[in-house]
């Protein structure tokens, strides 16, 4: 199984902080598709993800146990 | 004299177990010390803690930047501000900023400290201090480190009007990540 975690804009469109689903095999876009569709997510063309904590390409596998993270543009400082 | 001993026995003992107790405090704060250059918090932030922790023999210079919390922004009136954070990820990306400006500016030091929760105007948001052996570089370093910040650290800070609130970043649509990340020193260069 994986944790995905949503901040920001996201959570509030998700309802909750996290999920957990079994994304293992599936590459980081084709998760980031599969949960736009489910939630409804908005503008997910400037979502990055994070595997692990460490910012991830679009075309990486994610494994079993990974967790992932959405992250819409920062705004801190 | 039997109960006086056993008073004695019972003070040292006590006495012993405070010293134990203060000393392991003292050890704990020593072992944190080390990692806490980068760090999120929820209370107030104290500008003179940030800036000890850069003080160094070979410094000619001190910077510090210090980002507060703006009133007005585009004519719009803010109340208060919501900063959230992907806490343990938001720790690693400041100290890889940290890594980023001893590599590139020779004998710096880094020290940069969030703060999240609610801000309300003037409140102090995120402090960054930076000693290098002469001062030009030290004005650099810290340059470099908040616009690093503003685009690699997940933090968000929402702002909350007196007619609504939207998280800041999401409705900008200037930047976009088309292969899933950002790209290192993308926007600085």
């Amino acid at each position: 199984m994986n944790k995905v975690l949503f901040f920001a804009h996201l959570r509030d469109a998700v309802g909750k902080e996290s999920v957990m689903i079994d994304a293992a095999g599936n590459t980081v876009a084709e998760l980031k598709a599969k949960l736009t569709k489910v939630y409804k997510l908005p503008k997910m063309d400037v979502v990055m993800t994070a595997i692990n904590e460490e910012f991830a390409q679009n075309d990486e596998m994610i494994q079993e146990g990974d967790t992932i993270a959405f992250i819409p543009p920062v705004s801190g400082g | 004299m039997d109960i006086i001993k056993k008073v004695y026995n019972f003070l040292n003992r006590l006495f012993y177990l405070n010293f134990l107790y203060e000393y392991e405090k003292v050890e704990k704060y020593k072992g944190k010390w080390k990692l806490m250059n980068f760090e999120i918090l929820k209370e107030p932030i104290d500008i003179q803690t940030v800036i000890n922790k850069v003080i160094q023999r070979e410094a000619g210079a001190i910077t510090t930047f210090i980002g507060t919390v703006r009133e007005f922004t585009n004519g719009k009136k803010t109340l208060f501000l919501i900063y959230e954070a992907y806490e343990e990820m938001a720790v690693k990306k400041l100290e890889q900023i940290g890594r980023e400006i001893e590599e590139r500016w020779h004998g710096a030091k880094v020290a940069i400290t969030h703060r999240i929760g609610r801000l309300e105007i003037t409140d102090i948001a995120v402090i960054i201090a930076v000693s290098t052996p002469h001062r030009a570089d030290a004005y650099e370093a810290n340059r470099y480190a908040i616009e690093r910040i503003k685009e690699i650290v997940p933090i968000w800070k929402k702002e909350h009007w007196e007619n609504g609130e939207a998280w800041i970043g999401n409705q900008l649509e200037t930047v976009s990540y088309p292969a899933g990340k950002p790209e290192k020193g993308e926007m600085y260069e």
